[in-house]
């Protein structure tokens, strides 16, 4: 991947413009000047600017992820704010939401704070997600309101659910005043034990310790009851199973403040694929099975999941080289983020190019309340391109993490990102 | 051999399990013999890498390793010392700079004897890898089996106890579902898995019904452990319910083979006057289980230059 600064005029030329917001993929070329949009429409180049050959290739907003752990401050051995803006970058990401798991998490305004100034040096923008409860012990609320004026832009413990109902109900009532989205980590520890996978058919046969999908779905049903109490806004994360799903579908009815995300990894492997012990594949919640993967694709499809968020989770080799039972949970997911849902929704779902790029941009920005009029005249550009039909093999030259647990190496991808633009740079892939 | 290594006996061919099981009863002369030593396997060198406790699968391995010739290590790790830093790969790729031919493993995790394969080019034996395979322990059973009635193909075989945390269940059902017998699980439903009928077994809560099936019973160990952490309300209820007692056996006016794969819970689940009762093949399966290794050490690592791949 090869990064630098935008020239001050550019032209990105004899490209396709797909506009999510206008539901539009049209010709056009697009004048970039000092970083931010100048002309759209048909631009004829002058010996002082730049020219793009986008023949072929899509240009579209900047993809935006609510799920990442960036894990600085604490294991920057893993991740740091800047080697994850490079892997976001080569996923065509351009704005990311970081989870609050690191050491010290964040879950005071001063470490949100902290995050708000080092993201300032990034190539990309980063929101800091702060903790719902202080220490994510899931005792004390956290200062919500001042961790919001610093700069958090939702709360969460990430993975350790809020057990607690009453504080669960906290949460959300004390959200209402916000209009922020409490997004919470749905699994019911007491049923799930020690288990690494899915409890199934796979699961017996390979022996190791798994929970049924009743782990998460029991804790989705409850967080939006409590969401329907409280008139809170609950953002339901990584959805791995069908009963969840018909509990959003339901809620989703008369309740507008309920939204809900998928991983590719969920929509890409089904539990099968652990036959072979990759500790890759360890993650919470875990990969369900091929009914489950059905279901979540037909429910993007519906409406009932709004968008695809990464929960890109960087491990050190050393950790996910271990046995299956030590592994920790998770993988990372920004570069291969595309390639892979591209594939499963768009070339194998028949699923309309125009909606799976929603699902990356505009819709994880509303539910954030990011701005989205990102193709208008004067804005900064926070772009991505990308050859929608390219097939390519993702490999580890790929990734640009510090870490590179990833499954989806030597996997067949359909789709590639070729160029993001962000901050004035702009990556090529 | 098809496979390279023995890691489960998950999709094992069935020519090869009846080749091992022939050849154990080859090997099994050769123990009844004064000289009980043979030199097949002379100048090889096994580690015998156990990272979980084992007394009867380690000697048995030992055992079966001398009375074929071969050089031995014995190699004792407590997942503890791993869990303080060592990890699972320095240990291996230690190994494999020694210059050895195989290790069998123990291990606690599901998967770790695969896990080794990448780190190592020897020949892995799994000797237990937690609730997962314990592919020896099913190949001696099934020796002892057609040792005693001749077949596999549509014995009716019965595994009753704790399925759930069993390696020895788990490898029993593949390798009897490979060779064609029908196999009933009976035990508490808190310590049968989910989806298990997906193997082809049936599972029958009801001892008494299974009894008057099964040609065969092989009777699982239950760990004092699992009682009362709400799995198992008491001793005395799984008793009732499950225990091979005198008192339930008289009542079926049939014969019946008796196996366990030990160490046995006497008293549990288990009676000890079944257990030392002339149906009972215990002691047998003990002795089948040096000779059953001692055919699957042969062939794997014997002189035939018929190399599988994995």
């Amino acid at each position: 991947m090869d990064f630098s600064k935008l020239k001050r005029q550019v032209i990105l030329k004899g490209g396709k413009i797909l506009d999510p917001i206008k539901n539009t993929i049209k010709k056009s070329d697009l004048l970039l000047e000092n970083g931010k949009i100048k002309a759209l429409g048909k631009i004829n180049s002058n010996k002082s600017t730049y020219l793009m050959d986008c023949k072929g290739l899509i240009i579209t907003h900047g993809f935006c992820d609510l799920h990442a752990h960036f894990r600085e401050p604490g294991r920057e051995d893993k991740e740091t704010l800047e080697s994850g803006s490079m892997a976001a970058l080569a996923g065509g990401f351009t704005r990311v939401c970081v989870m609050p798991n690191t050491n010290p998490p964040m879950d005071s305004p001063e470490v949100i704070r902290y995050i708000v100034d080092r993201s300032e040096e990034c190539p990309i923008y980063i929101h800091p997600i702060g903790a719902i409860t202080k220490g994510q012990k899931g005792n004390e609320l956290t200062e919500m309101g001042t961790m919001l004026s610093e700069g958090a832009v939702a709360f969460s413990d990430d993975g350790l659910p809020v057990t607690n109902s009453a504080m669960m109900r906290n949460a959300l009532e004390y959200g209402t005043m916000f209009d922020v989205p409490i997004i919470n980590h749905a699994e019911d520890l007491c049923l799930k034990q020690d288990a690494v996978m899915h409890e199934g058919k796979v699961s017996t046969h390979l022996g190791l310790p798994s929970s049924p999908d009743l782990t998460e779905s029991n804790m989705v049903h409850r967080d939006l009851s409590l969401t329907d109490l409280t008139g809170g806004r609950l953002h339901v994360p990584h959805v791995s199973s069908s009963k969840s799903l018909d509990h959003i579908r339901i809620a989703k009815r008369n309740n507008d403040k309920v939204t809900a995300e998928v991983t590719p990894h969920h929509l890409f492997f089904t539990d099968d694929d652990l036959q072979k012990f990759d500790t890759n594949l360890k993650v919470a919640p875990p990969i369900r099975t091929m009914s489950d993967q059905k279901a979540l694709i037909k429910a993007l499809k519906d409406g009932i999941l709004d968008c695809i968020a990464t929960d890109h989770a960087p491990h050190t080799i050393e950790e996910k080289e271990g046995t299956f039972d030590l592994a920790p949970f998770g993988m990372i997911g920004l570069e291969s983020c595309f390639g892979a849902v591209n594939k499963v929704l768009v070339k194998e779902n028949n699923l309309n190019q125009l909606n799976l790029i929603q699902m990356l941009t505009t819709r994880p920005r509303k539910i954030m309340g990011f701005n989205n009029n990102l193709l208008d005249i004067g804005v900064n550009a926070e772009l991505t391109i990308i050859d929608p039909n390219e097939e390519w093999i993702f490999s580890r030259t790929d990734i640009r993490s510090k870490s590179y647990n990833s499954p989806f190496i030597g996997q067949n991808m359909y789709g590639r990102v070729k160029y993001t633009i962000c901050k004035g740079y702009i990556s090529v892939i | 051999m098809k496979h390279r290594h023995l890691l489960g006996l998950k999709d094992y061919p069935a020519e090869d399990i009846q080749s091992i099981i022939d050849m154990a009863f080859t090997f099994k002369e050769v123990l009844e013999r004064p000289i009980k030593k043979v030199p097949s396997l002379n100048g090889k060198t096994i580690v015998n890498l156990f990272f979980e406790n084992s007394t009867r699968t380690r000697i048995s391995f030992e055992l079966a390793q001398k009375r074929l010739s071969a050089d031995t290590v014995n190699f004792s790790a407590s997942t503890s010392s791993l869990k303080k830093g060592e990890t699972f790969k320095d240990t291996a790729q230690n190994l494999e700079a020694m210059k050895i031919d195989a290790v069998v493993m123990r291990h606690p995790t599901p998967g770790a004897p695969l896990h080794l394969t990448k780190y190592i080019d020897a020949i892995i034996i799994n000797a237990g890898d937690g609730t997962h395979e314990h592919p020896t322990q099913a190949i001696l059973d099934m020796t002892s089996l057609h040792e005693k009635f001749g077949y596999l193909k549509g014995l009716k075989v019965a595994i009753i106890g704790d399925i759930s945390h069993s390696r020895v269940a788990l490898s029993n059902i593949y390798g009897l579902k490979t060779m064609g017998a029908e196999i009933t699980l009976c035990g508490p439903a808190t310590l049968i898995p989910p989806f298990v009928e997906d193997l082809g077994v049936n599972v029958n809560y009801n001892v008494d019904e299974v009894i008057d099936w099964a040609d065969a019973l092989n009777v699982l160990r239950i760990q004092r452990e699992r009682m009362g952490g709400g799995l198992l309300p008491s001793i005395r209820e799984y008793r009732n319910l499950f225990g091979i007692t005198t008192e339930r056996l008289s009542q079926h006016n049939k014969e019946l083979v008796i196996m366990h794969p030990g160490p046995m819970n006497r008293g549990v689940e288990i009676d000890s006057s079944v257990a030392d009762s002339d149906q009972a093949i215990i002691l047998n399966q003990v002795l089948n289980g040096v000779a059953s290794r001692m055919a699957i050490l042969y062939l794997l690592l014997g002189g035939k230059s018929d190399k599988g791949k994995d």
